[in-house]
C-alpha cells in the first residue's frame, strides 16, 4: 500500500487538487452563506479565500502551485465578462430611458472611488506601487490589472485590493442604501457596480434582477472611464 | 453548449485581438462584451443560444474571483505594515462612492423626470 505522502506527494504537484479545493472552499462558503440566511455580513469569497490561505500555509504550498489548479476557474473571468452583455441587453430599455441619470452617477461615483480612495492613501503617506496599485482598486480585476501595469502598480497586489473592496462593497451595500432610504433598483444596482465591479454585481444579482443588470452596466462603463481616468488622477497626487 | 461557449470565447478572442492591434488602454473581455452586444442586436437567435451558459456563469460570478484572492498570502508582508492605511483607504471610498453614486443617479432621474 502507498502511503499517505507519497499520494499527497503526487497529487500536490498536479492541478487537479487546487482546483478541487478552490470549488469545495467556494461550496463551503456559499453553504455559510445560505446558512446565514443570505446575510451580505458572510459572503463566500472571503470565507473561501481564507480557507485556502489556511490550507497554502498548513501545507506549506507556494502561490504558484496553488494557481496551476486555480486557473481554470481564474480564466472563466474573461468568458465572464463578455457574459455581462447578456444583462445589458435585457435592460437596454431601461437604459434607454435612463441614461442621463446614468452618465452622470457614473462619472461621480467613479471619480468619488478614485479620489477618495487615493486622498486617504496619500493622508496615511501610503507610496509607490501600493499607492498606484489602489487607484483602480473599484474596476473588474482583469481591468484592474491592466490598468496597474500602465501606471506602475502591481498586478498580484492589485488584484488582492480589487477583492477587497468587491467584498466591501458586497457587504456595505444593502444597509447603506437602505439608510440613504433609496428604492430605485436602478440607482442602488448602478452605484454597486460603479464601486465594487463583479462582486459587487454578483451580490445586487441576488438581490434584485433590475439592480443585477445595472451593477453589470456600471461595471463595464466603469471600466472604460477608470482605464481613462487613472493616470491622469494618479499624476495630479504625484 | 459547446455553440455557446464558443461565442463567448470568439468575442473575447476579437475583443482581445482588437485592444492589441489598436493599441487601446481598453481591456478585451470588456471589448468582447460589447462585441456580443452588437451580436444580440444582428443576429437573431444569438441570444438564445448564449442565454443559458451566460447565466450559469454569472450566477456563480463570486466564485471566479477566489483564484486571484488566494494571492492575498504573497502580499501579507507588504500589506502587513500599511494594513490599517489600506483598509481605511478601501473601506471608506466604497462606502462615498457607493453613497455619491446612488444619491446622484436618484436625484438626476428626479431632476430629467425618469424615476421609477
Amino acid at each position: 500500500m502507498t502511503d499517505f505522502a507519497d499520494i499527497w506527494t503526487y497529487l500536490a504537484q498536479g492541478p487537479l487538487l487546487w482546483l478541487a479545493a478552490t470549488l469545495a472552499a467556494y461550496a463551503i462558503g456559499d453553504a455559510a452563506y445560505r446558512a446565514s440566511g443570505k446575510s451580505p455580513l458572510v459572503n463566500a469569497v472571503p470565507v473561501a479565500v481564507v480557507l485556502l490561505a489556511l490550507m497554502l500555509w498548513i501545507t506549506g504550498t507556494s502561490y504558484a502551485t496553488y494557481f496551476e489548479g486555480a486557473q481554470f476557474v481564474h480564466f472563466l473571468l474573461g468568458p465572464a465578462t463578455v457574459g455581462l452583455a447578456l444583462p445589458l441587453w435585457e435592460a437596454r430599455h431601461h437604459v434607454r430611458r435612463a441614461i442621463l441619470p446614468i452618465l452622470a452617477a457614473l462619472f461621480a461615483g467613479s471619480l468619488t472611488a478614485m479620489v477618495s480612495t487615493l486622498a486617504i492613501a496619500h493622508a496615511f503617506g501610503v507610496t509607490g506601487e501600493v499607492f498606484a496599485s489602489l487607484a483602480a482598486k473599484s474596476t473588474t480585476a482583469p481591468v484592474a490589472i491592466g490598468i496597474a501595469e500602465a501606471v506602475g502598480g502591481s498586478p498580484t497586489l492589485t488584484a488582492v485590493l480589487v477583492i477587497l473592496t468587491g467584498v466591501t462593497g458586497a457587504i456595505v451595500a444593502t444597509s447603506l442604501l437602505n439608510l440613504l432610504g433609496l428604492t430605485d433598483w436602478r440607482a442602488r444596482g448602478f452605484a454597486v457596480g460603479v464601486a465594487a465591479h463583479g462582486l459587487g454585481t454578483a451580490r445586487a444579482m441576488q438581490v434584485h434582477p433590475v439592480a443585477g443588470a445595472f451593477a453589470g452596466l456600471g461595471m463595464g462603463l466603469n471600466a472604460v472611464l477608470t482605464a481613462l481616468l487613472a493616470p491622469v488622477i494618479l499624476n495630479l497626487f504625484r | 453548449m459547446i455553440p455557446a461557449i464558443l461565442a463567448l470565447l470568439v468575442c473575447q478572442l476579437a475583443g482581445e485581438a482588437a485592444a492589441r492591434a489598436l493599441g487601446l488602454t481598453l481591456p478585451g473581455p470588456v471589448l468582447g462584451m460589447l462585441l456580443l452586444m452588437s451580436g444580440f442586436a444582428l443576429i437573431p437567435g444569438l441570444l438564445a443560444l448564449v442565454r443559458p451558459v451566460a447565466q450559469t456563469l454569472l450566477a456563480n460570478l463570486s466564485l471566479l474571483f477566489i483564484p486571484a484572492g488566494v494571492g492575498i498570502v504573497g502580499h501579507l508582508d507588504k500589506l502587513g505594515g500599511q494594513l490599517i492605511p489600506i483598509l481605511a483607504a478601501i473601506v471608506l471610498s466604497t462606502i462615498l462612492a457607493i453613497a455619491v453614486g446612488a444619491l446622484t443617479f436618484a436625484a438626476v432621474a428626479r431632476l430629467t423626470g425618469t424615476a421609477e
